[in-house]
């Protein structure tokens, strides 16, 4: 055991970052080969072999595939015999990190591959979603995740938060700064277009498209290794809600204010925040919740309005984000990821990059 | 490129769940036009009525009940209706607090269009003709500009025959492709021959391929005709008939290791007792007239192979 260890909880960081194009169809590979090309990107950049990893966990959604256990097809990906220690989360890659974190944290391990990967153009996305409310009161009635979305954005304007052209100009504002992630699906000037579910626009709404993504955690010594500047991950933490649409104020996101405290978010000021606000609105509630002035250079990357791959949208936040602190454009980062309806769960996640 | 394979994939389920005691009298009380709540430890209604407070997970019995007229909390225009939904024309989403509850329940508006709708509308139930106890019982709200139309009588909440669960359709359709790799094996075999592809880092051969080594981690991606031959590693003997097939029982089922792979596929095994298949047994594949996968395999009349022919591919 080392001093550092024997001193406190070590360190751990994201050394390694690799996303796939987010496109609207993937007709003609499977999951895994979607997947496998990332899996080698991330493993190249550290150098590092299947073999030589601790621990691999994978987020993704049997719902989204239309098949049970589908997650075990793309464990053929990461080389799973002999035997690998390993673990799957039914939900966004982020959630998977936050196992992969803790595992690392204990000891366990000292290294992790975390991947998640999402179709979504087999099926209807806005359809599949419904599967995932209250089956008594919510999901016999089948609303969709745009219309869900739609009753928090007029709530917030009802509230006087913001405005259908205010909410107009975040869409636009990630999709032009998308210009510059080659791996975004929708780009550059997009017309706000016709409402979906009023008062949401086709332009206030995610990209429906399949991709994937993969990181590479590691503790200690091990990081600076396998990294010129690792992303120090100085806390995560995810808190959820009620699930009753009707018991919570849609306005605002007390889980991700509190998942933010949790993770050290407020203690010092951040320079970069990747949000996971799938819907316009929902940028609005995470900004608020964030404590995040115009200080912040917030979804740099275009976010989810550019691309939103299910289950792996999260952890791309937080690759994001690493990224920004591995080129050094960021010395400390916050990373959010979402999922459920109106905001219901939210992970976040602090990084840091050595002092310069 | 060849063609991308595609069919349709239709998930469909009726979930049957149990209800527990504050849902049962929920749901039993809107077949009876009574809309029930739960009152919490710190005087709240909730309506939804749930069996645990959401914030101190108390757990929740007292139901109290609320009329059937409330307030818009907020709202959503709906002007493309999807499958399932309570209405099939133009519609709101609503989250409306009925009279005498603290908390908002879901549910559609039927309005003539989004000018007719605003936070703060005056609705009321409009109760489905036929009611069986559940959410949909509530056909869905309407504008109400009356008085509280029916002052809740205080129902106790008890019922005769309630109801202690429901079926909920489920219903997801899919467009499913296969990929590369599978698509290969899949145009192949309506060829009548069998690809694999090979790892290029430990060389094994797998079939049906799946695009990815489980060893290596790598891309499979030289392809290479397997069989037509091949031997039974293992099988066993079916003696219940699947619904839909029309193959008598008992049959076998097996694992048959074609020449040249390194992965047994399964297969039916015909043209042979089934008390007679063993280990060992030589078979090739038997298409039917027009099919795009074999029907069966059945026995070459080869000499059994080896147990170490085959021992590394049980
Ligand atoms: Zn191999």
């Amino acid at each position: 055991m080392t001093s550092e260890e024997a001193s406190g909880p070590r360190d751990i960081a994201v050394v390694a970052f690799a996303q796939t194009d987010v496109l609207r169809t993937t007709d003609e590979i499977s999951e895994v080969e979607m997947l496998m090309p990332v899996l080698h990107q991330v493993l190249d950049r550290t150098g590092l072999k299947t073999a030589d990893i601790g621990f691999t966990c994978s987020g993704s959604s049997d719902y989204l595939a239309g098949r049970a256990f589908s997650f075990t097809l793309a464990l053929d990906g990461v080389g799973a015999w002999p035997p690998i220690s390993e673990s799957h989360v039914e939900m966004d890659g982020a959630w998977a990190l936050y196992e992969a974190w803790t595992k690392l944290l204990t000891g366990d391990a000292d290294t992790a591959l975390v991947y998640s990967y999402g179709k979504s153009s087999p099926g209807s996305v806005r359809d599949v979603l419904t599967r995932q409310l209250d089956p008594y009161y919510v999901a016999p009635l089948w609303p969709d995740s745009v219309a869900l979305a739609a009753l928090q954005a007029q709530a917030l304007i009802d509230a006087g938060d913001t405005d259908e052209p205010a909410l107009a100009a975040i869409g636009a504002r990630s999709r032009r700064v998308a210009t510059l992630n080659p791996h975004a699906q929708r780009r550059g000037s997009v017309p706000q277009g016709e409402y979906v579910v009023r008062p949401l626009r086709v332009g206030d709404c995610p990209p429906v498209g399949d991709g994937a993504a993969a990181v590479i955690l590691a503790a200690g010594e091990r990081a600076r290794e396998l990294c010129s500047r690792p992303a120090w991950i100085r806390g995560v933490d995810h808190r959820i809600e009620a699930h009753a649409l009707g018991v919570r104020d849609l306005t605002d996101s007390p889980s991700t204010r509190l998942a933010a405290e949790h993770a050290g978010a407020f203690e010092r000021p951040v320079d970069t925040a990747e949000l996971h606000a799938p819907f316009s609105a929902q940028e609005v509630v995470l900004r608020k919740a964030l404590r995040l002035d115009d200080s912040v250079r917030v979804n740099l990357s275009g976010g989810a309005l550019a691309a939103n791959p299910m289950m792996a949208a999260g952890l791309v936040r937080i690759g994001e984000a690493a990224a920004r602190i591995h080129r050094g454009e960021s010395d400390r980062a916050l990373a959010h990821a979402t999922s459920g309806p109106c905001l219901q769960q939210n992970l976040v996640a602090v990084l840091e990059g050595d002092p310069r | 490129m060849p063609e991308v394979l595609k069919a349709p994939l239709v998930l469909e389920f009726p979930f049957t769940r149990s209800l527990g005691p504050v849902q049962s009298a929920f749901l039993t009380g809107l077949r009876e036009r009574v809309v029930l709540g739960v009152t919490t430890t710190d005087g709240r209604t909730l309506v939804p009525p749930v069996e645990y407070d959401p914030v101190t997970a108390d757990e929740l019995h007292d139901l109290v009940e609320v009329a059937p007229t409330g307030t818009v909390t907020t709202w959503a225009w709906n002007h493309a209706p999807r499958r399932g939904q309570p209405l099939a024309t133009p519609f709101a989403w609503v989250l409306v607090r009925l009279d005498g509850a603290d908390t908002a329940l879901l549910h559609a508006l039927d309005a003539p269009g989004p000018d007719a709708v605003h936070t703060g509308l005056r609705v009321r139930v409009r109760w489905a003709e036929e009611r069986t106890g559940a959410i949909t019982d509530i056909a869905c709200f309407e504008p109400y500009d009356g008085d509280e139309a029916h002052r809740p009588a205080g129902h106790s909440g008890e019922f005769e025959n309630a109801v202690t669960g429901i079926v909920a359709p489920a219903r997801l359709d899919y467009v499913y492709s296969p990929g590369r790799a599978q698509s290969a094996y899949i145009h192949a075999l309506a060829e009548q021959r069998n690809v694999g592809e090979r790892c290029p880092s430990c060389r094994k051969v797998y079939v049906p391929p799946r695009g990815a080594c489980p060893t290596c981690g790598v891309a499979t991606s030289e392809q290479v005709e397997v069989g037509p031959r091949g031997t039974v590693t293992t099988f066993c003997i079916v003696n219940i008939k699947a619904k839909n097939l029309d193959i008598e029982v008992p049959y076998v089922y097996a694992h048959i290791a074609l020449d040249g792979a390194d992965l047994a596929l399964h297969g039916r095994i015909g043209g042979i007792p089934y008390d007679q298949v063993r280990m060992g047994l030589r078979v090739e594949a038997v298409w039917t007239e027009g099919g795009r996968y074999p029907d069966h395999y059945r026995p070459t009349g080869e000499p059994d192979a080896d147990y170490d022919a085959y021992k590394e591919l049980l």
